[in-house]
């Protein structure tokens, strides 16, 4: 029988066993999520086949990283929980499908602001525009802070094909090689899908590195987000990116019961 | 008893413990102050100025890095390397070097981090903000830690390992387990700052916040019952209550704590079977944590008329209260029905100030207070002083977390509400007007709190001063002699 006094005269066994302690709990709770196929629920159109959820364009991608380096998760969160009063504030619960590609996750913690997990598409470009500029000029009770310097200052995108290769390093499947992009047959004729099959050409074009630059300009110049098209400024990239949030499933494609079982 | 304390301060490295202490007592008030104003900003928006550095998204981090890492760290390896020292009867391991070198490796790594998110330098991810080559500098400064600490520990010239080392040494493990794993990340460039996580959507959140409840669990409760096993024993001047609960509270604590980080995602879109297992975790860990708080509070039987006459005795023991306080409100913020409507809200933010003002401040405040004459080998300057620090804190922690539970739980209710044609009875917005009045209260709570910090600041360095005079005066008198 091993008794305590033991372990409290010996430092090397102190030290082992308080790894065993602190060891189990992350063990058994992290490690079975990249295992269990049912934590991320599979979101295909029932019609093509095609994933709903894909990765964020390059302007886009670019907004995405606006938003974290202001720190919006500390007051807005994007995660919608199964509750009847914010079905009808948000709209559908949030699937963990539709952060699959989020490195990090931007979940929050605190709705200081409202959630803004399908604020995509519920204002017009120029509604955002005016009230990053100055919140309180559309909502007087908003607490917001002003955010003018968006407008002001042109987007850096000379790395967003760096940013896309990091991303594509830590699985998000944007494409470098051309088999990538159109799928390919490995030595043991296991098949591969590229990014055509699995999201659909428009898409896919969307997501090769080699064309960022071009990709982005041209998403800047037809979405015009920020209402000045002689220049792309930051405003443009962050807009793009709420504009697209929680519209990429579409729900009235599914049976109401279909993502019950994933939960 | 000076001759012994003479004797003290050459057998071990108090060297290394004074300049922590100090920079504890710096970045407590930096960051409680970065707190007062983000607080300020939420009840007079005003306050931004249209500049993007104090944005309330900006400043944030810094206010939680300056108070988790800059106040709670120094606080922690300033009692940590006083306490091993003092209970193993060793100097501290590494010469001067190694203990200088944790110093500054600390220091620089928070004010890095701390810099670069006011230029929206920040992973995006709560607690762990700094980004990648901070991240490895951390790293690299913790495993010189441990070794320092298990090195001393080896040497130590008591056959036991006191239990306040128990509690570091389970902390400094925790600590690099959780930041190693949770900041796994490709950076963009071996020249830039950005980086992107390794992990994404769901995985990302539950490492996270297995990492964001553990911050909580072992940086800023486990090592912080290291601190009080050592001081409330030598401030009562009592033994321990009971040795068997502290052996039965600290496995449990250890083995617990782990578990429960996901009862930050209740009803979020993470797998049931985490939610709820964290859920059990949560409740099951209101033992071990009562039977931390019920050791040191039953430490002072036989010696209660303490609390009415020595003000450090007043903050350790509001400090336990607190800690007893906060984890009750915790495991019950856990149940799932109770999160539903405390999730997202302010009870969550006045929860966690409960925890860290009312316990992990104060606890440090009542261990420094204890702590810093003996390391300069004299008195405290002004009792009375501590008696108004004492006062200042006590009503700004209850200010604020009071404001915290009408705001939260207001908001809660109001999002909540439905009218009687079965809409909803409030807009977002409606909330954000209503919780005006407890934000500004909780600012002023805040304020509280700083100015008590300010007095201590005061009271220390008047007693160091006067100490260093003292040093000086016998060698005049020799001179003259």
């Amino acid at each position: 029988m091993l008794k305590h006094e033991s372990i409290e005269t010996n430092s090397g066994l102190l030290i082992v066993l308080t790894l065993v302690a602190i060891g189990i709990g992350g063990l058994v709770e992290i490690v079975p999520l990249h295992y269990i196929d049912s934590t991320i629920e599979d979101v295909k159109d029932p019609q093509t086949g095609v994933e709903m959820v894909r990765p964020y364009s390059p302007l886009e991608l670019r907004g995405r990283d606006i938003y974290i380096r202001e720190g919006c998760y500390t007051c807005h969160s994007q995660m919608i929980r199964p509750f009847r009063d914010e079905d009808l504030r948000y709209g559908h619960y949030s699937l963990a499908a539709e952060s699959k590609y989020d490195h990090p996750f931007q979940w929050g913690s605190k709705r200081t602001g409202p959630d803004l997990a399908r604020v995509g598409g519920k204002y017009s470009n120029a509604w955002h525009t005016q009230h990053l500029i100055a919140p309180r000029s559309v909502v007087p009770e908003s607490i917001m802070p002003n955010y003018p310097w968006l407008l002001e200052t042109e987007l850096d995108y000379s790395d967003v094909g760096a940013r896309m290769t990091a991303l594509k390093k830590v699985g998000v499947p944007y494409t470098l090689t051309k088999d990538e992009y159109a799928g390919w047959t490995d030595e043991k004729g296991q098949k591969h899908p590229g990014t055509v099959e699995r999201f659909g050409e428009k898409v896919a074009n969307t997501l090769d590195i080699n064309r960022a630059e071009d990709n982005l300009l041209a998403q800047a110049k037809a979405g015009n987000y920020d209402g000045d098209p002689s220049s792309i400024s930051e405003m443009d990239a962050l807009i793009a990116y709420l504009q697209v949030l929680g519209t990429m499933v579409d729900f009235s494609k599914f049976d109401e019961d279909y993502f019950i079982q994933f939960r | 008893m000076a001759h012994s304390a003479v004797v003290s301060s050459e057998q071990y490295n108090y060297e290394i413990v004074k300049k922590f202490a100090i920079a504890a007592i710096v970045w407590g008030i930096a960051g409680m102050t970065a707190g007062v104003y983000i607080a300020s900003e939420l009840a007079w928006p005003f306050l931004s100025f249209d500049i993007a550095q104090i944005t309330f998204g900006r400043l944030r981090p810094v206010h939680t890095s300056g108070v988790i890492f800059g106040f709670g760290g120094n606080a922690l390896f300033a009692t940590s390397y006083y306490i091993v020292q003092r209970t193993c009867q060793a100097r501290l391991a590494g010469g001067t070097f190694w203990p200088n070198f944790t110093f500054w490796g600390w220091n620089l790594s928070i004010a890095i981090a701390g810099t670069g998110y006011l230029f929206g330098i920040s992973q995006g991810r709560e607690y762990a903000e700094p980004e990648w080559y901070v991240d490895l500098a951390i790293a690299v400064v913790w495993v010189v830690y441990f070794l320092i600490y298990t090195v001393t520990l080896v040497r130590r010239n008591q056959p036991h390992i006191y239990v306040a080392n128990w509690f570091f040494m389970s902390f400094i493990l925790a600590t690099a387990l959780l930041h190693i794993f949770n900041n796994l990340a490709m950076p963009v460039s071996l020249f830039g700052a950005k980086s992107y996580s390794l992990f994404s959507g769901v995985q990302d959140a539950m490492t996270q916040w297995w990492y964001g409840h553990n911050a909580v669990g072992f940086f800023l409760t486990a090592a912080f019952l290291g601190m009080m096993y050592y001081f409330v024993p030598k401030q009562a001047g009592r033994p321990v209550y009971s040795y068997r609960l502290s052996i039965v509270h600290f496995w449990a604590l250890s083995f617990m704590y782990m578990w429960v980080g996901t009862h930050h995602l209740h009803w979020t879109a993470i797998p049931d079977w985490t939610s709820s297992l964290a859920a059990v975790f949560s409740i099951l860990l209101l033992m071990p944590s009562w039977g931390g708080m019920i050791n040191g509070i039953m430490t002072l039987s036989g010696a209660w008329d303490k609390l009415r006459t020595d003000p450090i005795m007043m903050f350790l023991i509001t400090s336990l209260s607190f800690y007893g306080m906060s984890t009750f409100e915790g495991p019950m913020m856990s149940l799932k029905s109770v999160n539903a409507l405390s999730h997202y809200t302010d009870w969550t933010v006045g929860h966690v100030h409960s925890g860290a003002l009312g316990w992990v401040a104060m606890v440090s405040i009542g261990s420094f207070y204890h702590m810093i004459p003996r390391l300069w080998n004299t008195t405290i300057y002004s009792t009375k002083l501590i008696y108004t620090h004492f006062f200042l804190a006590t009503i700004g922690v209850i200010l604020y977390i009071t404001a915290m539970w009408v705001s939260g739980i207001g908001q809660g209710l109001m999002l909540r509400a439905f009218d009687e044609y079965g809409n909803l009875a409030y807009t977002f917005v409606e909330t954000v007007a209503f919780m005006h009045g407890p934000l500004a209260a909780r600012a002023i709570g805040g304020m509280f709190f700083v100015s008590g910090m300010l007095v201590m600041a005061y009271n220390i360095y008047m007693t160091i001063a006067r100490a260093k005079q003292e040093e000086k005066t016998p060698v005049v008198a020799v001179a003259q002699a």
